[in-house]
Order: C-alpha cells, then sequence, then structure tokens
C-alpha cells in the first residue's frame, strides 16, 4: 500500500466536537511548527454552536511557505464518532488515521487505502484521571503529546508554548506537562514509525508574525487613529470589535489621567452602530463599526445618508456565506456587490480588498485616511478565512512621520480670513468639497447637513439640475477616489503569457500556489490582484493585454466580474469565471484543477519548455 | 420656503443678553410647516430659552430624524450645525457626534412617528446610555408629512380627521423614558411657553440624558373635536403638576421665594431649579412614583406636564466610559498612534 512519506510538508486535520476544549490544544500543535522555524496555516472550521456540534481544526505545515489551504488531507486526528465516515472518506490515499482505540471499530468503518494508528487514549485517561472533565482536557494534551512523537517535533517547544500558555497558573502547567508527556513517550514506545510525515527544524518563518485578521484591523484601526467604534456582535466579525477594546485598554490610556482616548459602544443593532459612526464622523471623529452581510443589510439606509450627505464613514465587513444568516461561520467573499452599490439610489462606495493581517492592518488605517480624505463611507472587504484564522504575516509596519490625512476640513481661521465655503462646492475639480465641523466660527461656516436634493451651499433644493450637478460632483469625486486607493498587484508569469487571472482578498495565498502549480504544467499566466473598487487603469490594460482573463471568487454570483462588466465597461466574453463557494476557504487544488481543465477544453497545448500556453 | 431671506437688520432696541446677542441670532430660516403649527411655537421656545442662557448659538449642534418635528431644526439657530438623519435613527447619530465632541450642546429633535414608531428602540437606547443631550419630542399623534395616519402616540378612542377611531394603544413617551433611564424628563404643551421655555432651559443645564415630550398640536390633520392632541383638548385637560423657575447659577437668582412654596434643587452643573409645585402630593426626585401617578392621571384622560422626573446627580455616557477631557475631534497622531516602537513589541509578541 502507498504511504505518504513528507517532511515539513503536509495537512493534518482534526475532527473534533466543539466545547471539548480542543482548540487550545490544537492552536499549541500548530505554533509548535513556527517555533521550529517551519511556516504552518491553521483554519478553524467550526458551527454555529456552544457546545456539541462538531468542529474542525485543519493545519497545513509547507516549508515552502504556501498558507492557503491546499486541499486534501495526509492525517486525520478523529476524536469526533459523529462525523467518523465523513473523516475517514476525506483523507488522501496513502494517508493516516489517528485515532482512539480504547473501543474496537468493525473494520467496515475503515478503508485499505488509509494507514490507520491507534492509541487508547480514553483507556490512558480513565487510568489516570477521575474527574470527567479533567479526563476529557487532558486527552486533548495527549494526543498533542503523540503526535509530537510521532512526527518528531521537538518537546522542549511544546513544553515552552505550554508554559506561555499557564504562565503564572503552577497549578495547571505541571498536569498539562505531564499529559504530553505521557503522550509523547506512548508515541516513542509504540507509534515511532507509524507515520511518515515528518518533521525537522527548518528557518523558513524569518521574521514573520502569527495573527488574526480581525486583530490585524483592529489594530490598524488603532494605529489609524479611529476613538469611537460602535457594533453589534455577529459572526465573525465579533472578535474585530474584542480586539479593538483590547488594544485600546493597553495603547489607548492615558498614562496621567488615567483616561481613555476611545469610545466603544455595542450597539443596539447594527442600525445604531453605523448610526454612531456617522455622529462621529460628521463631528470630526475618526470612526468605524465592523460587521458582516446580513449586519451591511441594516446599515444601508445609512450607507446612503453617508453618501449623499458626505460624511466620513469606515465600515470592515468581514464577510460570511449569505443570504439571510447563510453560513454564519463559513467563509465567502460574497458581500461584494452588496457593499459596492450599498443604499437606495444611485451610490457606489469604495472597497478595499486585503489579502492577509498585514493589509488588514494597513489597510484598516489607510480606510479611515481615505474616509476623511473623500469624505464618504469606505468598506474594508475581509472575510472570515482571514479574520478569523491566525495566518503567517509580514510583521506589522508603521512609519512614525506618517500623519493622518483629515482631508479638506476648513478651519476657523480660513472662515475667518474670508475664504469662500459652500458646503457642496467643488472648488478644486476634484469633486471633493470642504467640510467644517460643528462648533468652529460663531458665524461661519455653519450649515445643515441633510439627505436631501441640496445646492452647492448646502441649502434645501429641489431643483433637478441642483441633484444632477450634486450627483455628477459624486461621480468626480469616486474617479478621484481611483488615484487615492491601493492599486492591483501583478505577479508576471515567468514568460509572456496568453492568459490572464484576476483574484482578490483571501484567495491570495491559494492562487499564488495554484500559479506555480499550473506553471509546472506548462500553462503560465500573468495574475493580477485587485486591492480596490473603483478600478483603476491598470486593470483595463490588463484586461485588453489577455485573450482570456480568469477572475477567481468565493462566491456563486462572480460578484467582481459582475462589477467589472457594469461598472468598468470590459467585455463579459473575455472573462472567465473560477468560482468557489461552499464555504470552506479556496484550495490551490481547486484552482489548478479548474484553470488546466478549461485551459485544455479551450485547445490550448500546454508546452513546458520555452513558449507559454 | 427657505428662499425667503430673512432681513438681517435689527431693531436697535430689541433686547440683548449678556454674549450682547438678540434673539434675532438665535433664529434660523423661515418656517415651512403650516400657519399655526405647534412646531413653530417649540421653535421660538427653543430660540427663547439658548437666548436667555447666553450660549454661543455656534456651540450647539442640532439633530433631528424625519418629519415635520425634524425640519425645524433649520428654523431656528441658523449659526449652529444642524443635521437631519435618516428616519428614527437621530439618538445613534447624536449619540456619535456627542462621542466625537463632549465640549457642544447637543439639541435631538424628533416627532412621535420618528421616537414611538420608526425609532422607539433607538430612543430607548439612548436614554438608557445616558447621553448628554436636550431630546425634544414634537408630539402630535399623527404623521404630518404624509397626511393625516394616526402615530403610536395617538390615544385608543381618538378620531382621525377623517373619522376612524384609533383602536391600538399608545406609547407613551414619558413612561418609556423613565424606565428607560432619562435622568430628566418632562412634558409639557406648545402653547405654555411659560412651562416650556424653564423646562428646556432646565434640560440644557442638565448633564445628562434629558427628554422633554412637548404636545404639539398638528392644524392641518389633528386639531379637530374627537382628537387628544388638539388645543382645546390639551388645554383642557392639562395637569400641571409644577411649574419652575430656572436660574444658571445661584448668583443669578433674581427673585424672592417665600419659604415652603417653592424646592430647590442644585443640577451637577451649579444650576439653580425652583419647583412651585402645584400638585401637592408630586415628588418630581421619585422615579417610581412618578410613573405611577402619570399612569393613574393619563388613564383619567388627564396630560400631566411638568417636571415629572429630575436626578440632579445624574452621570453621562462619557463618565460611563470614562473618556479623557479632551474633545476626540482635537486629538491627532501624537495623541492617537501607539507610534512603531510599540509595534515592533507587539510583532515580538506574536512570533
Amino acid at each position: 500500500m502507498k504511504r505518504i512519506e513528507s517532511l515539513n510538508d503536509f495537512v493534518i486535520k482534526f475532527a473534533n466536537v466543539n466545547g471539548s476544549g480542543s482548540a487550545s490544544a490544537n492552536e499549541l500543535f500548530a505554533k509548535s511548527f513556527l517555533r521550529m522555524g517551519i511556516p504552518v496555516s491553521p483554519r478553524n472550521i467550526f458551527p454555529s454552536n456552544i457546545q456539541g456540534l462538531p468542529t474542525w481544526y485543519e493545519v497545513r505545515v509547507d516549508e515552502k511557505g504556501w498558507l492557503g489551504r491546499r486541499g486534501g488531507v495526509d492525517l486525520m486526528v478523529a476524536m469526533n464518532p459523529q462525523t467518523w465516515d465523513a473523516d475517514v472518506k476525506e483523507i488522501d490515499p496513502g494517508g493516516y488515521l489517528f485515532y482512539d482505540d480504547t473501543k474496537a471499530l468493525p473494520p467496515s468503518k475503515f478503508r485499505d487505502d488509509i494507514h490507520v494508528i491507534g492509541m487508547p487514549l480514553t483507556e490512558i485517561c480513565n487510568a489516570t484521571y477521575t474527574d470527567s472533565r479533567e479526563r476529557q482536557l487532558f486527552k486533548n494534551i495527549i494526543y498533542v503529546g503523540a503526535l509530537a512523537g510521532m512526527l518528531g517535533i521537538e518537546p522542549e517547544v511544546i513544553a515552552e508554548l505550554i508554559g506561555e500558555q499557564y504562565k503564572g497558573k503552577e497549578k495547571l502547567l505541571k498536569p498539562n506537562l505531564n499529559a504530553f508527556k505521557m503522550g509523547l513517550d506512548h508515541a516513542r514506545m509504540h507509534l515511532k514509525e507509524a507515520c511518515g510525515l515528518k518533521v525537522k527544524r527548518a528557518y523558513a518563518v524569518g521574521e514573520k508574525i502569527f495573527i488574526e485578521g480581525n486583530a490585524a484591523a483592529a489594530l490598524g484601526c488603532v494605529y489609524g487613529g479611529a476613538t469611537v467604534c460602535a457594533w453589534y456582535p455577529i459572526t465573525p466579525s465579533s472578535s474585530l470589535a474584542e480586539a479593538f477594546q483590547r488594544y485600546c485598554s493597553r495603547l489607548r490610556v492615558d498614562k496621567e489621567t488615567g483616561k481613555n482616548k476611545f469610545a466603544i459602544i455595542q450597539g443596539e443593532d447594527e442600525l445604531a452602530s453605523v448610526g454612531i459612526a456617522i455622529g462621529a464622523g460628521w463631528n470630526g471623529a475618526r470612526a468605524f463599526t465592523a460587521t458582516s452581510g446580513p449586519g451591511i443589510s441594516l446599515m444601508t439606509e445609512f450607507i446612503g445618508l453617508a453618501y449623499f450627505a458626505e460624511i466620513p464613514l469606515t465600515i470592515i465587513d468581514v464577510q460570511r456565506g449569505g443570504p439571510s444568516t447563510g453560513m454564519p461561520t463559513r467563509t465567502q467573499q460574497a458581500d461584494v456587490l452588496a457593499c459596492a452599490y450599498a443604499s437606495h439610489g444611485d451610490t457606489k462606495h469604495v472597497l478595499l480588498f486585503p489579502e492577509d493581517p498585514n493589509e488588514c492592518f494597513e489597510f484598516a488605517a489607510q480606510a479611515l485616511d481615505l474616509a476623511d480624505r473623500l469624505q464618504t463611507p469606505v468598506f474594508l472587504m475581509t472575510d472570515l478565512d482571514i479574520g478569523m484564522n491566525q495566518r503567517l504575516t509580514a510583521p506589522l509596519k508603521w512609519d512614525d512621520s506618517r500623519k493622518y490625512d483629515r482631508g479638506k476640513v476648513m478651519s476657523a481661521e480660513e472662515l475667518e480670513a474670508g475664504k469662500e465655503f459652500g458646503r457642496y462646492l467643488d472648488v478644486d475639480g476634484d469633486g471633493i468639497p470642504y467640510r467644517t465641523l460643528p462648533g468652529t466660527h460663531p458665524s461661519k461656516g455653519a450649515y445643515f447637513t441633510r439627505g436631501t436634493t441640496k445646492n452647492a451651499y448646502a441649502t434645501y433644493s429641489e431643483a433637478g439640475s441642483d441633484y444632477v450637478t450634486n450627483v455628477q460632483r459624486l461621480l468626480k469625486k469616486f474617479e478621484t477616489a481611483k488615484t487615492l486607493v491601493p492599486k492591483p498587484v501583478l505577479t508576471p508569469a515567468k514568460v509572456p503569457a496568453r492568459f490572464g487571472c484576476i483574484y482578490y482578498g483571501s484567495t491570495s495565498p491559494a492562487m499564488s500556489e495554484a500559479l506555480e502549480a499550473l506553471a509546472g504544467q506548462g500553462i503560465f499566466i500573468n495574475a493580477l490582484r485587485v486591492r480596490s473598487f473603483p478600478f483603476q487603469d491598470e486593470l483595463f490594460d490588463f484586461v485588453a493585454s489577455h485573450t482570456k482573463v480568469f477572475v477567481v471568487e468565493q462566491n456563486r454570483d462572480a460578484q467582481l466580474k459582475t462589477l467589472l462588466v457594469n461598472d468598468a465597461g470590459i467585455n463579459p466574453a473575455s472573462l472567465i469565471s473560477v468560482l468557489h463557494y461552499d464555504g470552506t476557504p479556496i484550495t490551490a487544488r481547486f484552482i489548478t484543477k479548474e484553470i488546466a481543465e478549461i485551459v485544455a477544453a479551450l485547445n490550448v497545448r500546454p508546452i513546458k519548455k520555452d513558449k507559454a500556453a | 420656503m427657505t428662499y425667503v431671506t430673512k432681513p438681517r437688520l435689527h431693531h436697535p432696541t430689541l433686547a440683548k443678553n449678556r454674549l450682547g446677542f438678540t434673539r434675532r441670532d438665535y433664529e434660523g430660516n423661515v418656517s415651512t410647516l403650516c400657519a399655526g403649527c405647534g412646531h413653530d411655537s417649540i421653535s421660538a421656545a427653543l430660540i427663547q430659552a439658548f437666548w436667555e442662557l447666553s450660549i454661543e448659538p455656534h456651540r450647539v449642534a442640532k439633530l433631528s430624524g424625519i418629519g415635520c418635528s425634524s425640519k425645524t431644526p433649520d428654523y431656528f439657530l441658523g449659526n449652529s450645525h444642524g443635521f437631519n438623519t435618516v428616519h428614527g435613527r437621530m439618538p445613534s447619530v447624536l449619540t456619535g457626534a456627542n462621542l466625537a465632541n463632549r465640549d457642544l450642546i447637543y439639541l435631538g429633535v424628533s416627532g412621535d412617528g420618528d421616537s414611538a414608531s420608526i425609532g422607539l428602540g433607538q430612543f430607548g437606547h439612548v436614554m438608557r446610555r445616558g447621553v448628554n443631550m436636550t431630546y425634544i419630542l414634537e408630539n402630535n399623534g399623527v404623521y404630518g408629512l404624509t397626511k393625516g395616519q394616526f402615530s403610536a402616540t395617538a390615544d385608543k378612542g381618538s378620531k382621525a380627521k377623517r373619522g376612524q377611531v384609533n383602536t391600538e394603544a399608545p406609547v407613551d413617551t414619558v413612561s418609556l423614558a423613565l424606565i428607560m433611564g432619562a435622568t430628566f424628563v418632562a412634558r409639557s404643551f406648545s402653547g405654555d411657553k411659560h412651562q416650556l421655555v424653564p423646562l428646556v432651559k432646565a434640560a440644557i443645564a442638565h448633564e445628562g440624558a434629558a427628554f422633554i415630550d412637548v404636545i404639539s398640536p398638528c392644524v392641518a390633520f389633528n386639531n379637530h373635536p374627537g382628537s387628544t392632541k388638539s388645543y382645546d383638548y390639551v388645554r383642557e385637560h392639562n395637569e400641571a403638576v409644577n411649574r419652575l423657575d430656572f436660574w444658571p447659577s445661584r448668583e443669578a437668582i433674581t427673585v424672592e421665594y417665600k419659604d415652603g412654596q417653592v424646592i430647590e434643587v442644585a443640577q451637577h452643573d451649579g444650576s439653580i431649579i425652583k419647583l412651585r409645585k402645584t400638585h401637592p402630593d408630586y415628588d418630581p426626585g421619585d422615579r417610581t412614583r412618578a410613573l405611577t401617578y402619570i399612569q393613574q392621571h393619563q388613564a383619567l384622560g388627564e396630560v400631566v406636564t411638568g417636571l415629572l422626573y429630575l436626578h440632579p446627580e445624574a452621570e453621562d455616557l462619557h463618565a460611563h466610559l470614562n473618556t479623557c477631557e479632551v474633545a476626540f475631534n482635537r486629538l491627532g497622531e501624537k495623541e492617537l498612534c501607539p507610534g512603531a516602537g510599540m509595534l515592533e513589541k507587539i510583532n515580538a509578541a506574536l512570533r
């Protein structure tokens, strides 16, 4: 029988029961690779539940540094009888099944093309512990010990991690170390050669950090100067607001007075949350709200107001599967259209698409600048895959000379000096008017903000011409936005290529890996990672210079492609969608297979050597 | 009719306040509401109150929702910033604005459709949070701009202009504000300026969530026999539990009061309220009894007005959140950005 043999390159999946304490043990396991210098990317696949339902934790270990979901499973740690059959089925031929063999299972429960590794976990626990909760919790640490023994993870590394986890809680430290050792010893004695997956210290992690996108985005809001955060709990965005609270408590409390330089309001709903952010933005504070698709739906009336009344607003949408409550704990890129055109009437909004936690940080801070500069809602379009999983990412960077761009705010001095103020007057030709903050000047610069039609001086008007002038200026402002938002990133193929590929957001790591795999098959593709909407000229040039362009997305309806066709006027015949939308993160294997098949169907013969497909 | 510009010339003998402003300096654009609308009387009362308090107009932010009442901030305090937000959501926008700059005075103007129907949720929660504001609800029991539908504050059994009888129970905004935690709660009548102006002044001075429900008859759709929000009905059934005088400070008191006739309440900001009781058994310091009293008298068809509840030592949202004294909108990189060095430390802890 085939036996998968691999060093520093494999996928291990844990099948657990939600609430059984597996999460912290699994995280410990994942981190141990990083400490051994091997890149790892774990993913939580969890139910909308607190206790009892199945949950999975997939750990990809890859010295080459591919961080996307690979697809396939080399070793399944099957700890959940509920999902046993499906879990066993998922293992790649030649792969491994690690399970608790305390109770014998009939042969029909196994496959003959996989290697079965049993360990009497329950038996060991029952013999060691009397308390039922202890039996459950330590079982997790014991299997981590056994895996460490089988794979060759350095025990000191895990002991160090356990030490960090239970720092100050000495009572828990010792029993955890003991449980770990118990598992380790069992594996060393009984399972030494059971598994062909091995780990060896490497030097491929470097300076990288391990952080969730939501935490990074929250930190971006702290660095970007947000003082007001209003939110309503919704998976997968809740941990973003909670991280903002955590970082602010640490970084934004005035040392001398003990007073907070931030305000966080958990609103009664998403309408109130966005309303609070808009009120703060109107009054000159940097404010944001974090939500997910259903929250966006609720906010749309307010988003229309902010667009038309021109109020700075940052909305972080940690996308999940929709519609309705959809797949609340699974990932998708399915709010692209909902956000791009959010609200009634003619509206268009600035969107930013971060690829990883590093860009979550950078774009969150930038979104606050853009919102002030453009006086409009700006959406940070992240998703569950980036937001709720720890990801290896470049260290966060900040330039201390960087100044917040507060946009065009007319001061009392300027008003006093007689500078003309028209709240909706385009004085600079960029479509962006000046605003004044409430309370600026005793007799100049006050205006009445409204969502109703007004003239350039903010006076109520029902004249069609005033309306047209105003919404045309908003279009001009949207043009200006193109010069300010992050440009797309081109990854050229090694040789001139006829095919192009457009992708964005969390698809990025799987896409990079797929590009290399495709190149290995002789299919060369130039890739362009879109980082924002409105689209810039680079995108049009890119599409124009390729015969066909794949658009890879994680939604059913090809939403970015729709936007390209609808808003950028790109000929749909030149675009081919590659869509993944079952709620799991897109994989390199999926992209590679889809594109290779389409390329073959287009009758292009791949040539390995010097010519492109 | 905002295209009509009011003449800027003042009569030289117009009285001036401490800042040298006349009442005209507190006016706004010409009202576009119907002649005789109760809302215009409320605007006049607001102008009077701000003028008497010598508040610089530009230090006030006026926020409103949608509806006839919510149009009125355009008609007073023309040198203040105003924000006509979305229907029923003024409270959240006001909350955000207040967080951004704690140094301004926040005036929320809403109607009964805006606050008791679409905005009932936000109405309740802004009181819970204790946002420092004066929230004026211009209550006429009817949807004016959409021509005469009942609102949620219309009394059960009251009649619409075209004869339909309201069968639904009314939302009592005053009781609701009390339950939700407002620390200054009053009800008044647009036709009683002598009662309303001191109430507005005391509410502005109150450092917490201050709410005034002002019955404000709609002359176009709800001023007929059978309505319980008409001028005639409210005049006949107005049961004022007290009359009050407001003094910005103890030193400012210019009237001599005989002992035993008045109760004195000092607010957080040093202002003094002198309450002349008109109902001897009414105690505005007792929230639970106030609720019972209001309910009992409402059941008799009476409109209980006056200062219904006051918690003089109220704390506001900024106190709850322990925010810094400097307005958020004046904080820059120096105060807000933890800097590259700190980020290096954060990075190091994430390895």
